[in-house]
């Protein structure tokens, strides 16, 4: 027997197995209708559930693109400085990021995917619901139990089918994004645990960070030193060595503290 | 007939397309029982693309049911497998 077949097959044995028969075939119909509208619920929350998991993997990609930025402008500014380690440093860690990121892009698509589809089977099951709704009225009208068995059996079968249907997508649905949220934990956890070093944590910095803070408040002393040296030398002629013969250095008097200004030629060996 | 497609709904396919969809159905089952990942990839979406392009969608509030079903397009050969057994993914 066919693929298609064998699966209708089932699909209908499992439907009719569902169906709760009553008494009177009329109950049945609003306990059908009663567990439809619950499907409804349950579709429409797993639309929702979807959309925070999307939402979840679009913040956390979010932070990964910050702070692959940031180790970009850590390699700039490290090979500015001429620290060649350091930008080989930054990049290495870049690159481990791109592959998380373009996994969570991958996600992010899957888990949209998902949710287009279950907004799609909610509005199915909607219009469907409305219209047993309106046979099921029209039976308890106008038919006796008797009579109504067979109207009854035309108005489930479809519904049934639906049903099985759309708790299926959303049982799909519901254990796809519960292996996206695992991952999506460890990587909360990663980042949590700075082996990602959280772009946000600017206070603390990074290794590099530090490094690179460090180096270049070095070299704001060299060049405020080398400015300083430039002015003295420009009052005294000649090289920045000048100044260690000078005694009158007046741009110096702004910069360094009162009092150890005029000390002994010693204290500029010092700050060299 | 009245055709299914799991998670997307339901077509009307006139008779005539029957044949050529039992030759792509074929294939899909053979697919499933070789465990043959590629080809059941391949002849799964040849047997929805052409349930999709010889029918017509039914609208939504209709309450036909089908006489053929299929599985959903992103299914995997081991939910097919399962589908086919009886306690398998279809929830009732």
């Amino acid at each position: 027997m066919s693929l298609m077949k064998r699966i209708s097959l089932i699909f209908r044995a499992k439907a009719d197995k569902a169906l709760d028969r009553a008494e009177d075939p009329r109950e049945t119909l609003d306990y059908s209708y009663k567990r439809q509208l619950e499907l409804l619920t349950k579709v429409r929350r797993g639309v929702a559930d979807v959309a925070t998991s999307r939402k979840r993997v679009e913040l956390q990609a979010a932070q990964l693109q910050q702070q692959s930025d940031k180790l970009t402008q850590q390699a700039q500014k490290a090979l500015s400085m001429g620290r060649e380690d350091l930008a080989r440093e930054a990049l290495t860690r870049k690159s481990a990021l791109t592959g998380q990121m373009s996994d969570l892009k991958a996600q992010q698509a899957q888990l949209q995917g998902e949710e287009e589809k279950l907004t799609l089977a909610s509005q199915r099951l909607q219009a469907k619901v409305e219209s047993f709704r309106t046979q099921k009225e029209t039976i308890k009208a106008q038919y006796t139990a008797a009579e109504a068995q067979t109207r009854i059996n035309e108005a489930f079968s479809g519904i049934s089918e639906e049903m099985g249907d759309v708790g299926m997508a959303v049982q799909r649905a519901e254990d796809k994004t519960a292996q996206m949220q695992a991952r999506a934990g460890a990587i909360d956890e990663l980042i949590a645990s700075g082996a990602l070093d959280d772009a946000s944590s600017l206070n603390r910095g990074d290794d590099i960070s530090r490094e690179l803070e460090a180096m270049s408040s070095q070299s704001d002393v060299e060049s405020e030193l080398a400015a300083l040296k430039a002015g003295s030398a420009g009052s005294a002629g000649g090289s920045p060595q000048a100044l260690e013969h000078s005694d009158s250095t007046p741009p110096a008097v702004e910069a360094a503290p009162l009092g150890e200004t005029f000390e002994e030629p010693r204290k500029e060996e010092g700050q060299a | 007939m009245i055709v299914r497609i799991l998670g997307e709904g339901q077509w009307d396919v006139s008779d005539d397309h029957l044949d050529a969809l039992n030759v792509l159905d074929a294939a899909v089952e053979k697919a499933v029982e070789e465990t043959d990942r590629e080809t059941f990839s391949q002849s799964l979406d040849a047997l929805l693309s052409a349930v999709r392009s010889a029918g017509s969608p039914l609208p939504d509030a209709s309450l036909e049911d089908s006489d053929l079903i299929l599985p959903p397009s992103d299914a995997t050969l081991e939910e097919v497998r399962e589908m086919l057994e009886d306690e398998g993914l279809i929830p009732g």
